[in-house]
Order: C-alpha cells, then sequence, then structure tokens
C-alpha cells in the first residue's frame, strides 16, 4: 500500500526530527558545562576567534557597505514620493540596527564560518582524530567544541554591529555625498528615531542569539556527520540550510517579543 | 605568554567591534545627544492628547528640554495624565503653559513649554495648571465644515 507507506515515511521523519533536535540540545548542554577548562585555554578560543571572526569580517564589511548603499538608494525614492527626504537617515539607521544588522550579518556567518566548522569537525571525525583524542583521555567537547562555541557566540554581535555601522555609512555614502540629502537632517533624524536601548541593544541581542544558534547547529551537525565523503558535504549543507532557516524564524519571533508596536 | 600575530588580528577585531557598538550608540543612537542627567518630574492634565507617546519630546523654544515619561488616564477628571522628566538646569516658572504641538504637518507630536512670568519656579511634583491639548485633524475639518454651511448662501 503505497499511502500507508507514505505515512510511514512522514512519521519516520518527523521522529528522526525531533530526535535529531534532543541529542542537539544534550549536546549544546554538554557543551556549556565543558566550557569551563575551555576558558582556561584561552588561546584555543583567540586562534577560533581568528578563523571565525576575523576572517568573516571582508565579506560583512563588504556586504553591509552594499546593503547600505542600495538602502539609501531605495529608501530615497520611495521618501521622494512623501517629500520626506531628509528621514532618510533614521530609515537607513533603523533598518540596519534592528533588522538587517543581526539578520544578515548571522546568514553571512553562516556560510562563511558555519560551514567551515561543520566541514572541520566532519572530517575530525571521519579521519578518526576525536577517537584518538578520547583514547588520550582528551575530552573532545571541551578541547574542539567549546572554544568554537564561544568564539562564535562572542564574534556574532562584534560583526553585527560592525555591519550596521558601515551599513549605516553606505546609505550616507548614497544619500548625502551622492544624492545630496541635508547632511544636518540626515544624522539628527536618525538620532532623534534611534534609540539605544529599544533599537541598538535589542539588536546586539538579536545578534547574541543567532550566534548561539549558528554556532550550536554548525558544530552539532559537524559532530554528528556520518564520517564518510558524502556524509560530511551532506552535514554542511545542511548547517547552512538550518541555521539560516533558524535565523528567519527566530528573527520572527524575537522581533515579536522586542518591538510590539507600543 | 608569548605574543603571536593571530592575537594581534583577533584584537583589532575586537577593537573594531567594540568601536562600531560605540558609534552606533553615540552617532547613531540618542545616547550621544541626550543623556539622562539631573531630571525633576511635573505633571500635566490634558483633555486630548492626540498621538503623543512615551519619550516624546518636551520642547521649549525649539530646544529640547526633557522627556515625556508617563501617560495614563486619570478616571477622577477622566482626563490624559501626562508625566515628563525636565532637565535640572533648566526651571520654568509655576504658570509655564504646556501645549502640544507636532513637527510638521504630519510629524510626531511633541510638548511645547511657555514660560509665563511668576516669580515662583516649578519644583520637583508640581503640576503644569494651563495646558493646550492636541489638535486632531479630523475636528479642525468637522469645524471648517460646519462653519462653511453656516455662511449665507451667495
Amino acid at each position: 500500500m503505497p499511502a500507508v507507506k507514505a505515512f510511514k515515511g512522514i512519521g519516520h521523519r518527523v521522529i528522526n526530527a525531533v530526535w535529531r533536535i534532543g541529542v542537539a540540545t544534550r549536546f549544546f548542554l554538554l557543551t556549556l558545562t565543558h566550557s569551563g577548562s575551555g576558558f582556561r585555554r584561552f588561546h584555543l578560543i583567540i586562534k577560533e576567534l581568528f578563523s571565525t571572526g576575523v576572517m568573516s569580517l571582508i565579506i560583512i564589511m563588504v556586504a553591509g557597505l552594499f546593503v547600505g548603499m542600495v538602502l539609501g538608494l531605495q529608501g530615497y525614492e520611495t521618501l521622494k514620493r512623501y517629500g520626506s527626504e531628509s528621514a532618510l537617515g533614521s530609515m537607513v539607521a533603523l533598518s540596519l540596527v534592528r533588522e538587517l544588522g543581526p539578520v544578515v550579518a548571522a546568514l553571512l556567518f553562516a556560510s562563511r564560518a558555519g560551514s567551515a566548522m561543520t566541514a572541520e569537525i566532519g572530517l575530525m571525525r571521519a579521519t578518526e582524530q576525536i577517537s584518538a583524542m578520547e583514547m588520550m583521555a582528551v575530552n573532545p567537547i571541551a578541547r574542539i567544541v567549546a572554544p568554537r562555541f564561544w568564539a562564535g557566540v562572542i564574534s556574532m554581535p562584534l560583526l553585527a554591529a560592525l555591519f550596521s555601522a558601515v551599513g549605516v555609512f553606505g546609505g550616507y555614502l548614497v544619500g548625502v555625498v551622492q544624492i545630496g540629502v541635508d547632511e544636518g537632517s540626515f544624522w539628527s533624524q536618525m538620532q532623534a528615531a534611534v534609540d539605544f536601548r529599544e533599537d541598538i541593544l535589542n539588536g546586539v541581542i538579536k545578534s547574541f542569539v543567532f550566534g548561539i544558534v549558528v554556532t550550536v547547529i554548525a558544530l552539532f551537525e559537524g559532530y554528528d556527520a556520518p564520517p564518510t565523503a558524502e556524509g560530511v558535504s551532506g552535514a554542511t549543507t545542511r548547517t547552512v540550510v538550518t541555521s539560516s532557516l533558524a535565523i528567519l524564524m527566530l528573527d520572527f519571533v524575537l522581533t515579536a517579543i522586542m518591538f510590539r508596536g507600543n | 605568554m608569548e605574543r603571536t600575530t593571530v592575537d594581534l588580528w583577533v584584537g583589532m577585531f575586537v577593537v573594531a567591534g567594540i568601536a562600531a557598538l560605540v558609534m552606533l550608540a553615540m552617532k547613531v543612537g540618542n545616547l550621544g545627544t541626550y543623556n539622562v542627567s539631573e531630571t525633576y518630574q511635573v505633571h500635566a492634565y490634558f483633555s486630548n492628547i492626540g498621538g503623543l507617546k512615551p519619550k516624546a519630546s518636551i520642547k521649549s523654544a525649539g530646544v529640547l528640554v526633557g522627556r515625556v515619561t508617563d501617560i495614563t488616564l486619570d478616571t477622577e477628571r477622566y482626563e490624559a495624565k501626562v508625566v515628563m522628566d525636565l532637565d535640572k538646569r533648566y526651571q520654568f516658572p509655576k504658570d509655564t503653559f504646556a501645549n502640544i504641538m507636532t513637527s510638521g504637518l504630519l510629524g510626531e507630536q511633541y510638548i511645547g513649554l511657555m514660560p509665563g512670568g511668576d516669580e515662583q519656579m516649578l519644583k520637583n511634583g508640581e503640576q503644569l495648571k494651563k495646558t493646550q491639548s492636541a489638535m486632531v485633524l479630523e475636528e479642525m475639518i468637522g469645524k471648517f465644515l460646519y462653519s462653511k454651511a453656516d455662511e449665507p448662501a451667495k
């Protein structure tokens, strides 16, 4: 009976997904409990900060600049219709600080650093480096996973802040330098509209949450990858897909909690 | 502890990230422009506040002197009670006139303070007695239409 078979397939996949979520949560808690020894070997976190944070700098800043410039152009075209070009600064800054900064930076981070993390740990598993560590009584979670986790969590808010700052500068370049919106009203309207706690701090909290989610997904997919070439490539793809979807869904939830239109 | 170039790069990354945050807070946000220094609190009753919201600015002669902190409906007099924090540097006479105004035709609403001539100054917790409500566009159009209808036909 093909119908029964299809139902069986769906049920199997759902159960499997829930199972994996459970294992991932246990993995996350295990990472947290083993973080103490990770902080004692701080140079490991520094090394990972270099490969996740510093190496993502260029893509984040270039992307931020162009996103800001596009916002400047599009915002100007729309605001011109209502004769309120002077609100361009507040529009660019609010959309960057609240939404685009954390979300786009996290998406770029997931595909730039998350995929690399998954592939690296997946290959470690495939070449039995992790088993070798266990054999030497070195806890692989404390030695490999925890430093990468903290590096991701630390670098994500910094990258998102850089993205927003560079984006505002891009909007300034297009809006003020190129199109010729009044510079004074550009900055003053921006400062009047953007609240430090409400907008900037909430953006930082968002990027912090995204940092946790992206790194946990990337590390778990790598740690859990089947030890074959196919398994590692599949895990890398899943990292990017799952963390991108998780970012966008969580963004909606966080936005609904933070900005409930008061 | 030995120092490597990796440390330098990571240090630069962290400094750049924090600098971006500070720049966002100071240049983009309002932390640089309005620091909550010493304030005193006054309140006023309005029969209609229009679209006034908490955190709206309070201006006198166009200068920002404070922020609206709280808006509630007083059920004893059925008027809106607006609590505002004013900067301690700016003292106002007791008969200061509070007026809800709109920046631009459709802009956000703020409270404008027009100082009176009283010799005594407002103190913490006191009330602004003279107020004028927000102008509601629909009411104005309604009044205009009625006055037009009352005119004798030519």
